[in-house]
């Protein structure tokens, strides 16, 4: 644990990503990326395909190595951060089914190691995984198979997974990625509980969707360098998307909308 | 029982049970993560350690061990790099173990191919007493793993990224289930052989899974077929002079189609019943 007051502690960002340089192969996604998440904000990064806001999440998890820049989070450099039960991470959703089943409590389960990484589950463990799973309604499904979910199901269960660790960060690459409408709704109403406790979130998102009204900033990414920064942009149609990229630090309504990829 | 008056019988009994056990232990966290060929691998390099063991006159289980974990390391080093040329390098390791193997058994004094064919397909009569010591204290490790680092290696299986993002040492369990599969493979050489030890790490697993629906259940069940087709394989060839090896794939093959046929009507039950299922919940879903 770090040191320091308890004042300085609550002033520290949640997550500090300074100049963040990263490259898959040969070519760079990040281009020297700065993402700030202070405590109990909700964050969205949002941008096109290929604009660097998975591989942004990701590093921020320490799950892409920096070229460049620092990372901290918790106020405590990556390089000696350990506290990983503070964390709540929701990787991009795969369709790949394993090879062997896994029930929906087994998976969820998982969270929990996090916290109790030796031994066996506990009474408080099982509390915290029977309470994810009622906080994505997925309790009456436990003991399903997760190859039988469809994929908005499924989602909620990496979601439950993630609150089961008792995180206050939660970290989602996607979440609303491929998931129907009535599945977005009980995904919303979870992250909103989470949020109301006061969660700190940041969420990779295609659009806003109905998380749209939980959004306190915006982060948008163009080609791996950040083009807006601020409140959340007004979704607009394609065609009435303007011609050039306006960056506007303090994005009011009455500013043009912003090129940010939502629908391309 | 007059079988068990034979202490031979007892010897190869013991094995058998212990392969029973501990080759789907493995099996599952392999299969889970679409490994299943790795214990096939490793049974080719092992070969290579069964003739230096010859050559060197010291236990081929031994030295099949130290041959076959080095051989996990490598092989684990080229998954977790991922690259595409990882196939290549993989076959070149399996092939070179093989290989190897016949090379090394024809250079040394009084060896021929014919030594090594006990260790390919297993042979219930040259289970030695120093042999069950071995496979004792081999077996106890491989179940110490993977019953007692369950939840972290089902973790791992399941969902590197998120293993990692928990905290858990995802590269050193990586390497221990590669380390553990080898030992297993040293444990099934006697009994089943090096090169049937890995239908014993999938066949059960793929079985128990006609039935089950959960990683705890699958493990569990895939244990007690093995179990079970490992025992009553032994048993046979001490009836019918059949080899061990081939008797009990033979008979796990049998099971895993006895439990297809049960599994039919079953999963379409299921299917039916998540049909239901879902219906409920979209009601519930609308209520919410």
């Amino acid at each position: 644990m770090e040191s320091g007051t308890a004042a300085s502690a609550a002033e520290q960002p949640v997550i500090s990503l300074r100049g963040a340089t990263a490259s898959l192969g040969s070519r760079p996604v990040l281009r020297g990326v700065d993402l700030t998440v202070r405590r109990g904000e909700v964050v969205a990064l949002l941008g096109a395909n290929g604009s660097g806001k998975s591989t942004a999440v990701r590093a921020v998890v320490g799950q892409v190595p920096l070229s460049d820049g620092t990372l901290s989070l918790f106020g405590t450099d990556f390089k000696r951060f350990r506290q990983w039960s503070r964390i709540g991470y929701v990787p991009q959703r795969t369709t790949a089914a394993s090879g062997v089943p896994a029930t929906v409590r087994e998976v969820v389960s998982a969270g929990r190691l996090a916290r109790s990484r030796f031994g066996v589950l506990r009474k408080a463990d099982r509390i915290a995984v029977e309470r994810a799973l009622d906080l994505v309604d997925m309790n009456t499904h436990a003991d399903a198979s997760v190859n039988a979910l469809s994929g908005g199901q499924h989602q909620r269960v990496l979601i439950a997974r993630a609150l089961a660790v008792e995180p206050e960060l939660l970290i989602m690459d996607e979440p609303m990625a491929g998931v129907d409408l009535a599945n977005q709704e009980v995904l919303a109403k979870a992250v909103r509980r989470q949020v109301a406790a006061g969660t700190t979130v940041l969420l990779v998102l295609h659009e806003l969707g109905p998380l749209e009204p939980l959004i306190d900033r915006a982060v948008v990414l163009r080609d791996g360098c950040v083009v807006h920064d601020g409140p959340p942009p007004q979704a607009v149609g394609q065609h009435a998307l303007p011609g050039h990229d306006h960056v506007h630090p303090h994005a009011a309504h009455d500013a043009e909308p912003l090129r940010t990829g939502l629908l391309s | 029982m007059d079988l068990l008056h034979y202490p031979f019988m007892v010897r190869a009994l013991i094995a058998a049970a212990l392969v029973g056990i501990t080759a789907p232990a493995i099996g599952t966290y392999l299969v889970q993560r679409r490994q299943a060929v790795m214990g096939d691998g490793l049974g080719h390099v092992a070969m290579t350690g069964v003739a230096l063991g010859f050559l060197l006159n010291t236990s081929p289980v031994w030295m099949a061990t130290l041959v076959a974990v080095l051989g996990a390391v490598v092989m684990e080093m080229i998954r977790s790099r991922g690259k595409t040329s990882g196939d290549v390098a993989l076959a070149m390791l399996f092939y070179g173990g093989l290989a190897g193997g016949v090379m090394i058994i024809n250079m040394a004094p009084g060896g021929s191919t014919t030594n090594l064919l006990s260790a390919m397909f297993g042979s219930i009569t040259t289970v030695s007493t120093q042999d069950v010591t071995a496979v004792v204290i081999l077996a106890a490790f491989v179940i110490a793993v993977t019953i007692g680092l369950r939840r972290q290696l089902f973790a791992v299986c399941q969902d590197e990224e998120f293993a990692r993002v928990t905290g858990l040492p995802v590269r050193a369990l990586n390497l221990l289930i590669a380390v553990t599969a080898a030992i297993t493979v040293t444990v099934a050489m006697r009994i089943v052989g090096l090169l049937l030890v890995s239908a014993m790490m999938v066949i059960p697993v793929a079985a128990a899974q006609r039935l089950t629906r959960g990683f705890a259940a699958t493990l569990g069940l895939a244990i007690a077929i093995s179990l079970t087709v490992s025992l009553t394989g032994t048993a046979v060839t001490y009836y019918i002079d059949v080899p061990s090896g081939a008797t009990i794939v033979l008979f796990a093959i049998g099971v895993f189609m006895v439990m297809t046929a049960l599994s039919t009507p079953l999963a379409r039950r299921r299917a039916k019943a998540a049909r239901v299922a879902e219906e409920v919940c979209t009601r519930d879903d609308v209520k919410v």
